[in-house]
């Protein structure tokens, strides 16, 4: 059984001459415990799918359904018992603390707004999620700016776990970092993943940090996913040509000096206001047909397209 | 006439820049050395605080002297620029050399077109240029860095523009003077990663063109393996490592350097194991540890390490150096180890 089904999700916005198809009907399934990459470029989508799940923006369209409860337009109140199963973590540890409070009021801001009294007082708790999250527990009365970025975003991720939650959404959760404090992080979220059991949507356009992270990768496009598939699939036989180009473009220490076997996309991505018809990736793509520009592929045995690698 | 010398277009000598600061005295660069040739790039690694973006913007002669304290050398095409007068720096800049920022959307002026903009860059060193003439310029500078269209796109505004052809506009601006040095500042970082690889790209086939010096300033050390020709890291406003892209990437000496390497993640091997993250945090430029600044850090650290600070001498190979109080085949034998 699925903990997290999305099924024909949609988000459009309303704007100066149309409406952005910023998601536009995803479907994909997080299995309890199971970590599940949403990567893409910007405009993908991916960050507003993100806030869709955690119930911070309203669906357009589609359904999303949590432990067999359809959540899609669940009211505030409604929401709150589920708030404490899931969570989110921003991009951004400068701006997602209050400057004002303590990072002990802040760890403990989830319980209190709920209403909990865990044993051993609010407190105790506090401390304790502090040391799971490799900071000092006596730092408790200290302020973010006392902090670097990086032990801010452990105080994101103590925040994201005080109520035990079943499902986090991570938003990108080390890209503002350095790249040695990156790893550090890196490596407390998945100790953390495997000790606790946690479910994860981590949303990334970071594909190598992805494949540190997830079972489970979802490669998006324009709103669209264009492929998911177990981890070890996606990057070692990639089907999608979009996926295909976007690890042929990351550049690799690995590969210094070489340059064979590229793959250079033209242009930029289209504008989601107006995507192009059929597939959205026809317009960068060295394969597309004119059946490309008519019909739209499904995503069918987790690959969207009408001439995937692999197939003859 | 541009000034002509023998050797790199670009030495750097023991530069230091240094900022008074309520706080205490940040010594944002502490005796950096190095020098570019045409046709060459050279990559400078180094997370934040390292001094990376300092050392850029002193060559480029853009702290404001009241509040920096430059000293060291900066030859320019043989020139030395540290205390030339700002009126004759303005003069080299833009036309001798150029820059590139990170975010292109804060260094284009939103209330004027793209083509205008770049049409004054020529403008403003081209004194004789009639407006026809720089504007012309300009629509084949922008079709040069390929931007489609290039004679309507002149007429937009930089909000009209994606990321990645703000980016290819900031390039054609900075090109258009045929500077030899050319300083890139994370111009790729906020870039997507398919539009990153067309940029990195177009940036070495203009070099290739125009013969320039590069100097590349980025924390990724993916992007330093695709273009430099030498790599320098940074920490601590010091140079920690300094060689070849070969050199420093695939036979790196520096206990730091093999921390960066360790802490990327890779698409290749095994994506089960932890990563091998540097402890603790960068330092602080205002109160930099005692000795090697990377001490607290290092895994390796001896007492030496705590109190003096290593000199950047040979390693091996010509061209190597390293900043380590490690003995050279402690260090290889150590790097052989942590793979």
């Amino acid at each position: 059984m699925s903990l997290l089904a999305v099924e024909g999700l949609t988000k459009h916005f309303p704007a100066r001459g149309g409406v952005v198809r910023a998601v536009d009907g995803l479907d994909f399934t997080v299995r309890a415990g199971e970590t599940l990459g949403l990567v893409g470029e910007s405009g993908c989508g991916k960050t507003t799918t993100g806030r869709m799940l955690v119930r911070l923006l309203e669906p357009t369209g589609g359904r999303i359904v949590f432990e067999d409860r359809d959540i899609t337009h669940l009211g505030g109140r409604a929401m709150r018992p589920l708030r404490q199963e899931l969570q989110i973590i921003f991009q951004d540890p400068y701006a997602s603390l209050n400057p004002r409070h303590t990072v002990g009021r802040i760890v403990a801001m989830p319980l209190t707004v709920n209403g909990i009294r865990p044993p051993g007082g609010v407190k105790k708790r506090v401390q304790e999620l502090l040391e799971l999250v490799g900071l000092n527990p006596e730092h408790y009365n200290r302020y973010p700016h006392e902090f670097s970025g990086g032990q801010r975003q452990r105080v994101g991720i103590a925040r994201a776990l005080a109520l035990r939650p079943k499902l986090i959404v991570a938003d990108e959760p080390v890209s503002a970092l350095d790249v040695s404090i990156q790893a550090q992080v890196i490596n407390l979220l998945r100790q953390l993943q495997r000790d606790l059991g946690l479910a994860f949507v981590f949303i990334a356009h970071d594909l190598a940090v992805v494949r540190h992270f997830c079972q489970r990768v979802a490669v998006m496009y324009l709103g669209r996913i264009v492929e998911i598939g177990e981890r070890d699939e996606i990057y070692e036989r990639p089907r999608h040509p979009y996926t295909r180009a976007l690890l042929s473009a990351i550049p690799n220490v690995a590969k210094l000096g070489e340059s064979e076997g590229r793959i250079r996309l033209s242009g930029d991505v289209p504008t989601p206001m107006n995507p192009p018809s059929g597939c959205r990736f026809r317009t960068r793509c060295w394969k597309a047909q004119d059946v490309c520009a008519t019909e739209e592929p499904p995503l069918t045995g987790g690959v969207a397209c009408h001439f995937p690698e692999g197939a003859s | 006439m541009r000034p002509v010398g023998d050797g790199p277009y670009l030495q750097v000598r023991d530069l230091r820049v240094r900022f008074d600061t309520e706080d205490g005295v940040v010594r944002a660069v502490d005796g950096v050395s190095f020098a570019v040739e045409r046709g060459k790039t050279l990559g400078i690694v180094g997370e934040s605080g390292s001094g990376k973006s300092v050392t850029s913007l002193a060559v480029l002669g853009l702290h404001d002297p009241k509040r920096a304290q430059i000293s060291g050398e900066i030859l320019v095409g043989g020139r030395d620029i540290v205390g030339l007068a700002e009126e004759e720096v303005r003069h080299l800049r833009g036309r001798d050399m150029a820059m590139i920022f990170q975010d292109p959307l804060s260094a284009l002026h939103p209330y004027y077109t793209v083509g205008r903009q770049i049409a004054e860059a020529y403008r403003v060193h081209h004194s004789g240029a009639s407006r026809r003439e720089a504007r012309q310029r300009t629509v084949e500078m922008l079709g040069r860095v390929g931007i489609p269209q290039p004679e309507r796109r002149a007429d937009q505004y930089p909000h009209e523009f994606s990321g990645g052809m703000r980016q290819r506009a900031m390039i054609a601006m900075a090109l258009i003077n045929n500077p030899d040095l050319l300083i890139a500042d994370e111009p790729t970082t906020a870039l997507d990663v398919t539009v990153q690889a067309q940029i990195l790209d177009l940036l070495g086939d203009l070099q290739d063109e125009f013969d320039s010096a590069i100097i590349l300033i980025t924390h990724d050390l993916g992007v330093v393996s695709q273009v430099a020709d030498e790599v320098l890291v940074m920490y601590g406003g010091r140079v920690a490592e300094h060689g070849s892209a070969q050199q420093v990437l695939r036979r790196p000496q520096h206990p730091y350097t093999w921390g960066l390497l360790g802490s990327v993640p890779s698409l290749h091997g095994d994506a089960d194991a932890d990563l091998m993250p540097i402890r603790g945090n960068p330092p602080s430029l205002i109160n930099l540890p005692s000795g090697c600044a990377f001490h607290p850090r290092c895994p390796h650290a001896t007492n030496r390490s705590r109190v003096d600070v290593p000199e950047l001498l040979p390693a091996g190979e010509a061209g190597h150096l390293v900043a380590c109080h490690l003995p050279e085949p402690d260090r290889q034998r150590l790097f052989q180890e942590a793979r």
